[in-house]
Protein backbone atom coordinates (compact mmCIF):
# COMPACT_ATOMS: atom_id res chain seq x y z
CA UNK A 1 0.00 0.00 0.00
CA UNK A 2 0.95 3.61 -0.12
CA UNK A 3 -0.34 6.78 -1.67
CA UNK A 4 0.13 7.84 -5.23
CA UNK A 5 0.79 11.56 -4.96
CA UNK A 6 0.96 13.99 -7.86
CA UNK A 7 2.46 17.49 -7.65
CA UNK A 8 1.74 20.22 -10.20
CA UNK A 9 4.87 22.22 -10.94
CA UNK A 10 5.50 25.24 -13.13
CA UNK A 11 8.78 26.70 -14.30
CA UNK A 12 8.85 30.49 -13.90
CA UNK A 13 11.46 33.23 -14.22
CA UNK A 14 13.18 34.38 -11.02
CA UNK A 15 10.84 37.26 -10.33
CA UNK A 16 13.36 39.20 -8.24
CA UNK A 17 15.63 39.52 -11.29
CA UNK A 18 13.35 39.61 -14.32
CA UNK A 19 13.35 42.92 -16.22
CA UNK A 20 10.31 44.69 -17.60
CA UNK A 21 10.50 47.03 -20.57
CA UNK A 22 8.11 49.84 -19.72
CA UNK A 23 8.27 51.45 -23.18
CA UNK A 24 7.68 48.31 -25.24
CA UNK A 25 5.40 46.61 -22.73
CA UNK A 26 7.56 43.52 -22.81
CA UNK A 27 8.81 41.02 -20.29
CA UNK A 28 12.44 40.15 -20.91
CA UNK A 29 12.44 36.50 -19.89
CA UNK A 30 16.12 36.13 -20.81
CA UNK A 31 17.00 38.62 -18.05
CA UNK A 32 16.40 36.07 -15.32
CA UNK A 33 17.08 32.40 -14.76
CA UNK A 34 14.17 29.98 -14.71
CA UNK A 35 13.30 28.16 -11.52
CA UNK A 36 10.47 26.17 -9.94
CA UNK A 37 7.63 28.48 -8.97
CA UNK A 38 8.42 29.23 -5.29
CA UNK A 39 4.91 28.29 -4.15
CA UNK A 40 5.28 24.88 -5.83
CA UNK A 41 8.27 24.09 -3.62
CA UNK A 42 5.87 24.00 -0.67
CA UNK A 43 3.52 21.73 -2.61
CA UNK A 44 6.42 19.41 -3.43
CA UNK A 45 7.62 19.37 0.17
CA UNK A 46 4.07 18.60 1.35
CA UNK A 47 3.88 15.71 -1.11
CA UNK A 48 7.24 14.31 0.00
CA UNK A 49 6.22 14.57 3.66
CA UNK A 50 2.98 12.72 2.93
CA UNK A 51 4.97 9.98 1.21
CA UNK A 52 7.33 9.76 4.19
CA UNK A 53 4.39 9.38 6.55
CA UNK A 54 1.99 7.17 4.60
CA UNK A 55 4.28 5.53 2.05
CA UNK A 56 3.87 5.71 -1.70
CA UNK A 57 5.30 7.66 -4.61
CA UNK A 58 5.49 11.29 -5.73
CA UNK A 59 5.09 12.21 -9.39
CA UNK A 60 5.85 15.76 -10.46
CA UNK A 61 4.06 16.94 -13.58
CA UNK A 62 4.60 20.13 -15.53
CA UNK A 63 3.46 21.65 -18.78
CA UNK A 64 6.02 23.80 -20.51
CA UNK A 65 8.78 24.18 -23.08
CA UNK A 66 11.64 21.62 -23.34
CA UNK A 67 13.83 23.64 -20.96
CA UNK A 68 11.22 23.14 -18.19
CA UNK A 69 12.82 19.69 -17.82
CA UNK A 70 15.51 21.35 -15.67
CA UNK A 71 12.85 22.35 -13.12
CA UNK A 72 11.55 18.79 -13.09
CA UNK A 73 15.09 17.52 -12.42
CA UNK A 74 15.13 19.95 -9.52
CA UNK A 75 11.81 18.46 -8.36
CA UNK A 76 13.40 15.03 -8.41
CA UNK A 77 16.35 16.28 -6.41
CA UNK A 78 13.82 17.52 -3.88
CA UNK A 79 12.16 14.14 -3.49
CA UNK A 80 9.90 13.38 -6.47
CA UNK A 81 10.26 9.77 -7.65
CA UNK A 82 9.10 10.43 -11.16
CA UNK A 83 8.61 13.48 -13.38
CA UNK A 84 6.56 14.06 -16.49
CA UNK A 85 6.83 17.05 -18.81
CA UNK A 86 3.89 17.82 -21.09
CA UNK A 87 5.69 19.45 -23.96
CA UNK A 88 4.29 20.23 -27.37
CA UNK A 89 3.96 23.29 -29.55
CA UNK A 90 0.18 22.85 -29.55
CA UNK A 91 0.11 23.26 -25.74
CA UNK A 92 1.75 26.71 -25.91
CA UNK A 93 -0.13 29.90 -25.07
CA UNK A 94 -2.70 28.13 -22.90
CA UNK A 95 -4.78 30.06 -20.37
CA UNK A 96 -5.79 28.55 -17.03
CA UNK A 97 -8.69 26.60 -18.51
CA UNK A 98 -6.67 25.02 -21.33
CA UNK A 99 -3.75 24.40 -18.95
CA UNK A 100 -5.95 22.65 -16.42
CA UNK A 101 -7.61 20.65 -19.20
CA UNK A 102 -4.23 19.43 -20.49
CA UNK A 103 -2.95 18.64 -17.00
CA UNK A 104 -6.13 16.79 -16.10
CA UNK A 105 -5.90 14.67 -19.28
CA UNK A 106 -2.34 13.69 -18.36
CA UNK A 107 -3.41 12.91 -14.79
CA UNK A 108 -6.21 10.69 -16.13
CA UNK A 109 -3.61 8.89 -18.19
CA UNK A 110 -1.39 8.39 -15.13
CA UNK A 111 -4.49 7.13 -13.31
CA UNK A 112 -4.93 5.64 -9.86
CA UNK A 113 -3.81 8.74 -7.95
CA UNK A 114 -4.81 9.54 -4.35
CA UNK A 115 -3.67 13.10 -3.81
CA UNK A 116 -2.73 16.07 -5.95
CA UNK A 117 -0.78 18.96 -4.48
CA UNK A 118 -0.27 22.37 -6.02
CA UNK A 119 1.00 25.78 -4.86
CA UNK A 120 -1.29 28.69 -4.02
CA UNK A 121 -0.45 30.51 -7.26
CA UNK A 122 2.45 31.14 -9.61
CA UNK A 123 4.63 34.23 -9.49
CA UNK A 124 4.23 34.87 -13.24
CA UNK A 125 0.54 34.17 -13.89
CA UNK A 126 -0.57 35.14 -10.37
CA UNK A 127 -3.95 33.45 -10.93
CA UNK A 128 -4.20 30.52 -8.53
CA UNK A 129 -6.95 29.05 -10.70
CA UNK A 130 -5.37 25.97 -12.22
CA UNK A 131 -5.66 23.76 -9.11
CA UNK A 132 -9.43 24.08 -8.68
CA UNK A 133 -9.99 23.84 -12.44
CA UNK A 134 -7.98 20.59 -12.54
CA UNK A 135 -10.04 19.23 -9.62
CA UNK A 136 -13.31 20.10 -11.37
CA UNK A 137 -12.17 18.46 -14.59
CA UNK A 138 -11.16 15.32 -12.71
CA UNK A 139 -14.40 15.36 -10.69
CA UNK A 140 -12.61 15.34 -7.33
CA UNK A 141 -12.90 17.78 -4.38
CA UNK A 142 -10.31 20.44 -3.69
CA UNK A 143 -9.22 22.39 -0.63
CA UNK A 144 -7.55 25.76 -1.14
CA UNK A 145 -5.20 27.83 1.03
CA UNK A 146 -4.07 24.90 3.13
CA UNK A 147 -1.67 26.12 5.82
CA UNK A 148 -1.29 22.88 7.75
CA UNK A 149 -1.63 19.18 7.06
CA UNK A 150 -2.80 17.61 10.31
CA UNK A 151 -3.28 13.99 9.35
CA UNK A 152 -3.19 11.75 6.31
CA UNK A 153 -4.06 8.09 5.94
CA UNK A 154 -4.71 5.74 3.02
CA UNK A 155 -8.17 7.16 2.38
CA UNK A 156 -8.51 10.47 4.19
CA UNK A 157 -6.73 13.79 4.80
CA UNK A 158 -7.27 16.41 7.49
CA UNK A 159 -6.02 19.96 6.92
CA UNK A 160 -6.35 23.56 8.06
CA UNK A 161 -7.61 25.92 5.36
CA UNK A 162 -7.40 29.72 5.53
CA UNK A 163 -10.46 31.71 4.53
CA UNK A 164 -9.57 35.41 4.75
CA UNK A 165 -9.43 36.24 8.47
CA UNK A 166 -10.60 32.79 9.61
CA UNK A 167 -9.31 29.27 9.38
CA UNK A 168 -11.14 25.96 9.36
CA UNK A 169 -10.23 22.36 10.09
CA UNK A 170 -11.45 20.29 7.14
CA UNK A 171 -11.39 16.65 6.18
CA UNK A 172 -11.70 15.03 2.80
CA UNK A 173 -11.80 11.50 1.51
CA UNK A 174 -9.22 10.70 -1.16
CA UNK A 175 -8.63 11.34 -3.95
CA UNK A 176 -8.58 15.09 -3.48
CA UNK A 177 -6.57 18.12 -4.58
CA UNK A 178 -4.81 20.27 -1.99
CA UNK A 179 -3.50 23.76 -2.76
CA UNK A 180 -0.98 24.88 -0.14
CA UNK A 181 0.20 28.26 1.10
CA UNK A 182 3.78 29.05 2.06
CA UNK A 183 2.89 28.47 5.71
CA UNK A 184 2.39 24.75 5.23
CA UNK A 185 6.09 23.86 5.58
CA UNK A 186 9.67 24.94 5.01
CA UNK A 187 10.93 23.24 1.86
CA UNK A 188 14.21 21.44 2.53
CA UNK A 189 17.18 22.06 0.31
CA UNK A 190 18.45 19.19 -1.84
CA UNK A 191 21.89 17.85 -0.94
CA UNK A 192 24.65 17.58 -3.49
CA UNK A 193 24.03 13.83 -3.63
CA UNK A 194 20.31 14.43 -4.34
CA UNK A 195 21.25 16.79 -7.15
CA UNK A 196 23.68 14.33 -8.71
CA UNK A 197 21.13 11.52 -8.53
CA UNK A 198 18.50 13.75 -10.12
CA UNK A 199 20.88 14.79 -12.92
CA UNK A 200 21.14 11.15 -13.99
CA UNK A 201 17.43 10.45 -13.69
CA UNK A 202 15.13 10.52 -16.65
CA UNK A 203 12.28 12.95 -17.23
CA UNK A 204 9.37 11.48 -19.16
CA UNK A 205 8.33 13.71 -22.03
CA UNK A 206 4.74 13.43 -23.19
CA UNK A 207 3.80 15.13 -26.46
CA UNK A 208 0.25 15.63 -27.69
CA UNK A 209 0.34 12.30 -29.54
CA UNK A 210 1.21 10.47 -26.30
CA UNK A 211 -2.11 11.70 -24.89
CA UNK A 212 -4.19 11.02 -28.00
CA UNK A 213 -6.41 8.47 -26.22
CA UNK A 214 -7.46 10.96 -23.50
CA UNK A 215 -7.24 14.44 -25.04
CA UNK A 216 -9.25 16.59 -27.43
CA UNK A 217 -6.68 18.87 -29.05
CA UNK A 218 -9.33 21.49 -29.79
CA UNK A 219 -9.16 22.34 -26.08
CA UNK A 220 -5.41 22.89 -25.70
CA UNK A 221 -2.97 25.74 -26.16
CA UNK A 222 -3.72 29.22 -27.39
CA UNK A 223 -6.49 28.11 -29.75
CA UNK A 224 -8.25 26.08 -27.06
CA UNK A 225 -8.12 28.92 -24.54
CA UNK A 226 -11.33 30.83 -23.80
CA UNK A 227 -9.35 33.89 -22.70
CA UNK A 228 -6.58 35.76 -24.47
CA UNK A 229 -4.22 38.53 -23.51
CA UNK A 230 -5.25 41.45 -25.62
CA UNK A 231 -2.59 43.86 -24.42
CA UNK A 232 0.14 44.07 -21.81
CA UNK A 233 0.86 47.30 -20.03
CA UNK A 234 3.83 47.70 -17.77
CA UNK A 235 2.67 50.37 -15.39
CA UNK A 236 5.14 53.01 -14.43
CA UNK A 237 5.68 52.82 -10.71
CA UNK A 238 3.44 55.27 -8.91
CA UNK A 239 5.21 58.62 -8.64
CA UNK A 240 6.69 58.81 -5.18
CA UNK A 241 8.17 61.72 -3.34
CA UNK A 242 11.36 59.73 -2.90
CA UNK A 243 12.69 61.99 -0.18
CA UNK A 244 15.61 60.47 1.66
CA UNK A 245 16.81 61.49 5.11
CA UNK A 246 19.90 60.33 6.91
CA UNK A 247 19.34 62.38 10.03
CA UNK A 248 16.75 60.89 12.40
CA UNK A 249 15.44 64.17 13.79
CA UNK A 250 15.21 65.85 10.40
CA UNK A 251 13.58 62.79 8.83
CA UNK A 252 10.99 62.36 11.57
CA UNK A 253 9.99 66.02 11.40
CA UNK A 254 9.69 66.07 7.63
CA UNK A 255 7.57 62.92 7.73
CA UNK A 256 5.32 64.26 10.47
CA UNK A 257 4.88 67.58 8.64
CA UNK A 258 3.71 65.65 5.60
CA UNK A 259 1.38 63.45 7.66
CA UNK A 260 -0.06 66.48 9.40
CA UNK A 261 -0.68 68.08 6.03
CA UNK A 262 -2.51 64.93 4.93
CA UNK A 263 -4.42 64.96 8.24
CA UNK A 264 -3.13 61.51 9.10
CA UNK A 265 -1.88 62.42 12.56
CA UNK B 1 -42.30 39.95 -22.76
CA UNK B 2 -41.24 42.70 -25.11
CA UNK B 3 -38.62 42.16 -27.77
CA UNK B 4 -36.40 44.63 -25.97
CA UNK B 5 -36.28 42.71 -22.72
CA UNK B 6 -35.62 39.45 -24.55
CA UNK B 7 -32.35 40.72 -25.92
CA UNK B 8 -31.37 42.53 -22.76
CA UNK B 9 -27.89 41.55 -21.65
CA UNK B 10 -27.31 40.25 -18.16
CA UNK B 11 -24.65 40.74 -15.55
CA UNK B 12 -24.78 38.49 -12.48
CA UNK B 13 -22.79 39.14 -9.34
CA UNK B 14 -22.03 36.56 -6.69
CA UNK B 15 -23.12 38.14 -3.40
CA UNK B 16 -20.93 36.48 -0.80
CA UNK B 17 -22.55 35.83 2.54
CA UNK B 18 -19.91 35.41 5.20
CA UNK B 19 -20.95 34.61 8.73
CA UNK B 20 -23.75 37.04 9.45
CA UNK B 21 -23.05 39.68 6.84
CA UNK B 22 -22.75 40.08 3.12
CA UNK B 23 -19.09 40.68 2.36
CA UNK B 24 -18.54 44.36 1.42
CA UNK B 25 -16.85 43.28 -1.82
CA UNK B 26 -20.29 42.28 -3.10
CA UNK B 27 -21.43 45.92 -2.92
CA UNK B 28 -18.25 47.08 -4.66
CA UNK B 29 -18.96 44.58 -7.45
CA UNK B 30 -22.51 45.91 -7.70
CA UNK B 31 -21.10 49.40 -8.20
CA UNK B 32 -18.89 48.22 -11.06
CA UNK B 33 -21.55 45.85 -12.39
CA UNK B 34 -24.03 48.73 -12.59
CA UNK B 35 -21.52 50.87 -14.49
CA UNK B 36 -20.85 48.09 -17.03
CA UNK B 37 -24.54 47.24 -17.30
CA UNK B 38 -25.46 50.85 -18.02
CA UNK B 39 -22.98 50.88 -20.93
CA UNK B 40 -24.31 47.59 -22.30
CA UNK B 41 -27.95 48.33 -21.55
CA UNK B 42 -27.92 45.24 -19.37
CA UNK B 43 -29.62 44.27 -16.14
CA UNK B 44 -27.65 43.45 -13.01
CA UNK B 45 -28.67 40.70 -10.67
CA UNK B 46 -27.14 39.06 -7.64
CA UNK B 47 -26.87 35.41 -6.73
CA UNK B 48 -27.22 35.33 -2.95
CA UNK B 49 -26.67 31.90 -1.42
CA UNK B 50 -26.63 31.19 2.29
CA UNK B 51 -28.48 29.89 5.29
CA UNK B 52 -31.03 31.98 7.18
CA UNK B 53 -30.81 34.91 4.82
CA UNK B 54 -33.01 37.85 5.59
CA UNK B 55 -35.16 39.76 3.17
CA UNK B 56 -33.33 42.88 4.36
CA UNK B 57 -30.07 41.49 3.06
CA UNK B 58 -31.59 40.94 -0.37
CA UNK B 59 -33.12 44.44 -0.30
CA UNK B 60 -29.74 45.88 0.61
CA UNK B 61 -28.37 44.48 -2.67
CA UNK B 62 -31.20 46.17 -4.55
CA UNK B 63 -30.50 49.50 -2.82
CA UNK B 64 -26.90 49.24 -4.00
CA UNK B 65 -27.78 48.54 -7.63
CA UNK B 66 -29.26 45.07 -8.20
CA UNK B 67 -32.32 44.72 -10.43
CA UNK B 68 -32.98 41.17 -9.33
CA UNK B 69 -31.75 38.97 -6.49
CA UNK B 70 -31.75 35.20 -6.86
CA UNK B 71 -32.07 33.98 -3.32
CA UNK B 72 -30.97 30.49 -2.31
CA UNK B 73 -31.63 29.91 1.38
CA UNK B 74 -30.73 26.41 2.48
CA UNK B 75 -28.93 24.66 5.40
CA UNK B 76 -26.54 23.17 2.83
CA UNK B 77 -24.88 26.62 2.66
CA UNK B 78 -24.21 26.75 6.39
CA UNK B 79 -20.66 25.67 5.63
CA UNK B 80 -18.60 27.29 2.89
CA UNK B 81 -19.04 24.18 0.77
CA UNK B 82 -17.64 24.94 -2.68
CA UNK B 83 -19.35 21.98 -4.32
CA UNK B 84 -22.87 22.99 -3.19
CA UNK B 85 -22.31 26.62 -4.17
CA UNK B 86 -20.90 25.56 -7.53
CA UNK B 87 -23.77 23.20 -8.24
CA UNK B 88 -26.44 25.86 -7.73
CA UNK B 89 -24.55 28.68 -9.46
CA UNK B 90 -23.98 26.46 -12.49
CA UNK B 91 -27.73 25.72 -12.58
CA UNK B 92 -28.51 29.43 -12.38
CA UNK B 93 -26.05 30.33 -15.15
CA UNK B 94 -27.46 27.63 -17.43
CA UNK B 95 -30.97 29.00 -16.90
CA UNK B 96 -30.28 32.74 -16.99
CA UNK B 97 -27.45 32.67 -19.57
CA UNK B 98 -25.72 35.84 -18.34
CA UNK B 99 -23.12 37.59 -20.48
CA UNK B 100 -20.94 38.45 -17.49
CA UNK B 101 -20.56 36.80 -14.08
CA UNK B 102 -18.41 38.40 -11.38
CA UNK B 103 -17.00 37.04 -8.13
CA UNK B 104 -15.10 38.85 -5.40
CA UNK B 105 -11.48 37.70 -5.18
CA UNK B 106 -11.81 36.67 -1.55
CA UNK B 107 -10.31 33.33 -0.53
CA UNK B 108 -13.71 31.72 -0.97
CA UNK B 109 -14.37 33.46 -4.30
CA UNK B 110 -10.99 32.39 -5.63
CA UNK B 111 -11.70 28.80 -4.66
CA UNK B 112 -15.26 28.74 -6.00
CA UNK B 113 -14.95 30.70 -9.27
CA UNK B 114 -12.49 28.35 -11.06
CA UNK B 115 -14.67 25.42 -10.15
CA UNK B 116 -17.74 27.12 -11.67
CA UNK B 117 -15.81 28.28 -14.75
CA UNK B 118 -14.37 24.82 -15.39
CA UNK B 119 -17.81 23.23 -15.03
CA UNK B 120 -19.23 25.72 -17.54
CA UNK B 121 -16.17 25.42 -19.79
CA UNK B 122 -15.80 29.15 -19.88
CA UNK B 123 -12.88 31.51 -19.37
CA UNK B 124 -12.07 33.02 -15.98
CA UNK B 125 -9.82 36.00 -15.35
CA UNK B 126 -8.29 36.21 -11.90
CA UNK B 127 -7.94 39.12 -9.53
CA UNK B 128 -9.03 41.96 -11.81
CA UNK B 129 -8.36 45.52 -10.70
CA UNK B 130 -10.48 47.11 -13.41
CA UNK B 131 -13.19 46.14 -15.87
CA UNK B 132 -13.91 48.24 -18.95
CA UNK B 133 -16.22 47.98 -21.93
CA UNK B 134 -14.53 48.55 -25.29
CA UNK B 135 -16.06 49.98 -28.49
CA UNK B 136 -17.27 46.51 -29.56
CA UNK B 137 -19.08 46.07 -26.27
CA UNK B 138 -16.52 43.48 -25.14
CA UNK B 139 -15.40 43.37 -21.56
CA UNK B 140 -11.73 44.19 -21.03
CA UNK B 141 -10.52 42.60 -17.82
CA UNK B 142 -7.42 44.26 -16.41
CA UNK B 143 -5.29 42.32 -13.98
CA UNK B 144 -1.81 42.38 -12.52
CA UNK B 145 0.58 39.53 -13.35
CA UNK B 146 4.25 38.76 -12.80
CA UNK B 147 3.87 39.41 -9.08
CA UNK B 148 2.12 42.66 -9.83
CA UNK B 149 4.79 44.01 -12.20
CA UNK B 150 2.63 44.08 -15.33
CA UNK B 151 -1.01 44.71 -16.17
CA UNK B 152 -2.60 42.32 -18.65
CA UNK B 153 -5.74 43.27 -20.57
CA UNK B 154 -7.75 40.09 -21.08
CA UNK B 155 -10.69 39.33 -23.34
CA UNK B 156 -12.87 36.25 -23.07
CA UNK B 157 -14.29 34.48 -26.13
CA UNK B 158 -16.78 32.28 -24.28
CA UNK B 159 -19.96 33.13 -22.38
CA UNK B 160 -20.36 34.05 -19.66
CA UNK B 161 -17.27 36.18 -19.30
CA UNK B 162 -16.18 35.36 -15.75
CA UNK B 163 -13.82 37.27 -13.49
CA UNK B 164 -12.80 37.51 -9.89
CA UNK B 165 -12.26 41.10 -8.78
CA UNK B 166 -9.95 42.32 -6.08
CA UNK B 167 -11.29 43.76 -2.84
CA UNK B 168 -11.17 47.54 -2.35
CA UNK B 169 -10.51 48.53 -5.95
CA UNK B 170 -14.08 49.14 -7.14
CA UNK B 171 -16.31 51.92 -5.89
CA UNK B 172 -19.63 50.99 -4.38
CA UNK B 173 -22.54 53.27 -5.29
CA UNK B 174 -24.44 55.29 -2.75
CA UNK B 175 -27.27 53.46 -1.11
CA UNK B 176 -30.54 54.38 -2.80
CA UNK B 177 -33.52 53.42 -0.66
CA UNK B 178 -35.91 54.27 -3.49
CA UNK B 179 -34.49 51.64 -5.87
CA UNK B 180 -36.89 48.87 -6.72
CA UNK B 181 -36.00 45.34 -7.66
CA UNK B 182 -37.23 41.82 -7.62
CA UNK B 183 -36.34 39.14 -5.07
CA UNK B 184 -36.68 35.67 -6.54
CA UNK B 185 -36.78 32.82 -4.07
CA UNK B 186 -34.99 29.91 -5.66
CA UNK B 187 -35.16 26.22 -4.83
CA UNK B 188 -31.75 24.90 -3.83
CA UNK B 189 -30.72 21.58 -5.28
CA UNK B 190 -28.42 19.52 -3.07
CA UNK B 191 -25.58 17.94 -5.01
CA UNK B 192 -24.40 14.45 -4.12
CA UNK B 193 -20.93 15.18 -5.50
CA UNK B 194 -18.25 14.32 -2.94
CA UNK B 195 -16.95 17.35 -1.03
CA UNK B 196 -14.69 18.13 1.96
CA UNK B 197 -16.35 18.49 5.36
CA UNK B 198 -15.74 21.21 7.92
CA UNK B 199 -14.79 19.72 11.28
CA UNK B 200 -14.60 23.04 13.10
CA UNK B 201 -13.62 26.66 12.86
CA UNK B 202 -10.05 26.95 14.12
CA UNK B 203 -9.46 30.64 14.38
CA UNK B 204 -11.10 33.97 13.76
CA UNK B 205 -8.66 36.87 13.64
CA UNK B 206 -9.59 39.95 15.62
CA UNK B 207 -9.01 42.19 12.67
CA UNK B 208 -8.59 42.03 8.92
CA UNK B 209 -5.44 43.83 7.88
CA UNK B 210 -6.90 44.46 4.41
CA UNK B 211 -9.42 46.83 6.06
CA UNK B 212 -6.84 48.95 7.93
CA UNK B 213 -6.32 52.61 6.98
CA UNK B 214 -2.92 52.87 8.66
CA UNK B 215 -0.41 50.02 8.92
CA UNK B 216 2.87 50.08 10.82
CA UNK B 217 4.76 47.06 9.55
CA UNK B 218 7.88 45.33 10.81
CA UNK B 219 10.40 43.06 9.12
CA UNK B 220 13.60 41.18 9.70
CA UNK B 221 15.29 44.44 10.73
CA UNK B 222 13.38 44.44 14.03
CA UNK B 223 15.81 41.73 15.12
CA UNK B 224 13.54 40.40 17.87
CA UNK B 225 9.83 39.88 18.63
CA UNK B 226 9.92 42.69 21.21
CA UNK B 227 10.26 45.17 18.35
CA UNK B 228 6.58 44.72 17.62
CA UNK B 229 5.70 46.25 21.01
CA UNK B 230 7.30 49.46 19.83
CA UNK B 231 5.47 49.30 16.50
CA UNK B 232 2.21 48.63 18.34
CA UNK B 233 2.74 51.77 20.38
CA UNK B 234 3.16 53.81 17.19
CA UNK B 235 0.22 52.07 15.50
CA UNK B 236 -2.05 52.71 18.50
CA UNK B 237 -1.03 56.35 18.52
CA UNK B 238 -1.95 56.67 14.82
CA UNK B 239 -5.14 54.60 15.11
CA UNK B 240 -3.65 51.92 12.89
CA UNK B 241 -2.70 48.27 13.10
CA UNK B 242 0.55 46.35 13.11
CA UNK B 243 1.63 44.53 9.97
CA UNK B 244 4.60 42.32 9.20
CA UNK B 245 6.63 40.94 6.33
CA UNK B 246 7.07 37.20 5.94
CA UNK B 247 10.22 36.76 8.04
CA UNK B 248 8.80 37.76 11.45
CA UNK B 249 5.73 35.61 10.78
CA UNK B 250 7.90 32.62 9.86
CA UNK B 251 10.04 33.24 12.93
CA UNK B 252 6.94 33.19 15.10
CA UNK B 253 7.45 36.78 16.29
CA UNK B 254 3.90 37.72 15.31
CA UNK B 255 0.70 36.04 14.09
CA UNK B 256 0.00 35.28 10.47
CA UNK B 257 -3.02 37.59 10.37
CA UNK B 258 -0.52 40.49 10.45
CA UNK B 259 1.31 39.43 7.31
CA UNK B 260 1.31 41.73 4.31
CA UNK B 261 2.45 40.53 0.93
CA UNK B 262 1.65 38.70 -2.24
CA UNK B 263 1.14 35.39 -0.46
CA UNK B 264 -0.63 36.92 2.50
CA UNK B 265 -2.82 39.97 2.29
CA UNK B 266 -2.72 42.67 -0.33
CA UNK B 267 -3.23 46.03 1.35
CA UNK B 268 -3.89 49.55 0.19
CA UNK B 269 -3.96 51.77 3.28
CA UNK B 270 -3.70 55.54 3.42
CA UNK B 271 -0.40 55.21 5.26
CA UNK B 272 2.10 52.36 5.30
CA UNK B 273 5.15 52.62 7.53
CA UNK B 274 7.70 49.90 6.72
CA UNK B 275 10.13 49.37 9.61
CA UNK B 276 13.17 47.23 8.98
CA UNK B 277 11.62 45.73 5.84
CA UNK B 278 13.96 45.34 2.87
CA UNK B 279 11.13 44.87 0.34
CA UNK B 280 11.07 41.48 -1.41
CA UNK B 281 9.09 41.39 -4.69
CA UNK B 282 6.29 39.58 -2.84
CA UNK B 283 6.13 42.17 -0.09
CA UNK B 284 6.19 45.05 -2.57
CA UNK B 285 3.37 43.44 -4.57
CA UNK B 286 1.32 43.36 -1.39
CA UNK B 287 1.71 47.00 -0.35
CA UNK B 288 3.08 49.19 -3.14
CA UNK B 289 -0.34 50.68 -3.94
CA UNK B 290 -0.57 52.22 -0.47
CA UNK B 291 -1.27 55.94 -0.66
CA UNK B 292 1.72 57.17 1.35
CA UNK B 293 4.69 54.94 2.11
CA UNK B 294 7.37 55.62 4.70
CA UNK B 295 10.40 53.35 4.84
CA UNK B 296 12.74 53.15 7.79
CA UNK B 297 15.75 51.01 7.06
CA UNK B 298 19.49 51.23 7.72
CA UNK B 299 20.30 49.90 4.25
CA UNK B 300 20.07 52.70 1.64
CA UNK B 301 20.02 50.13 -1.19
CA UNK B 302 17.01 48.20 0.15
CA UNK B 303 14.31 47.88 -2.59
CA UNK B 304 11.64 49.24 -0.22
CA UNK B 305 13.03 52.75 -0.75
CA UNK B 306 12.07 52.59 -4.44
CA UNK B 307 8.37 52.67 -3.55
CA UNK B 308 8.68 55.02 -0.57
CA UNK B 309 7.64 58.66 -0.43
CA UNK B 310 9.88 59.21 2.57
CA UNK B 311 12.89 57.14 3.51
CA UNK B 312 14.73 57.48 6.75
CA UNK B 313 18.05 55.67 6.50
CA UNK B 314 18.53 54.86 10.13
CA UNK B 315 17.90 52.40 12.90
CA UNK B 316 14.21 51.86 13.66
CA UNK B 317 15.00 51.80 17.38
CA UNK B 318 16.09 55.42 17.06
CA UNK B 319 13.49 56.57 14.54
CA UNK B 320 10.30 55.03 15.93
CA UNK B 321 10.73 56.29 19.54
CA UNK B 322 11.55 59.75 18.16
CA UNK B 323 8.44 59.60 16.02
CA UNK B 324 6.27 58.60 18.99
CA UNK B 325 7.75 61.36 21.14
CA UNK B 326 7.31 63.99 18.42
CA UNK B 327 3.71 62.99 17.61
CA UNK B 328 2.81 63.30 21.29
CA UNK B 329 4.56 66.67 21.52
CA UNK B 330 2.77 68.00 18.44
CA UNK B 331 -0.58 66.87 19.79
CA UNK B 332 0.03 68.64 23.09
CA UNK B 333 1.00 71.83 21.26
CA UNK B 334 -2.13 71.67 19.14
CA UNK B 335 -4.42 71.82 22.17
Amino acid sequence: MGLKVIVLVKQVPDIAKVKFDVEKGRIDRSSAEAEINPFDLNALEAAVQVKEKAGGTVTAISMGPPQAATSLKDAMARGADEAILLEDKVFAGADTWATSYTLSCAIKKIGGFDLIFCGEKTVDGDTGQVGAEVAEQLGIPHIYYVSKICDVSQNRIEVVSEVDDSSYLLESDLPTLISVTKDVNKPRLPTLRDKLRAMKSEIKIWHANNLSDVINLANVGYLGSPTAVHKVVIPKEKERQGKIFKDVYEGVNAVLDALEYKKLI
Amino acid sequence: MTADSEIKKKVIIFAEKRDERIHPISFELLGKGREIADKLNAEVSCALLGYRLSREQALELIYYGADRVFLYDDPVFKELNVIQYKHNIVRLVKRERPDIFLFGATHFGRSLAPRVAAALETGLTADCIDLQVDENGDLIQIRPAFTGNILAHIKTKTKPVMSTVRYKVMQMKDKDLTRKGQIIEEVTEVSNERSPKTIRKERQAEFNIAEAKIIVSGGRGLGAPEGFKLLKELADLLGGVVGASRTPVDEGWIGKEHQVGFSGNTVKPKLYIACGISGSPQHLAGMKDSETIIAINTDPSAPIHRVADYSIISDIYQVVPEMIKEIKARRVNRI
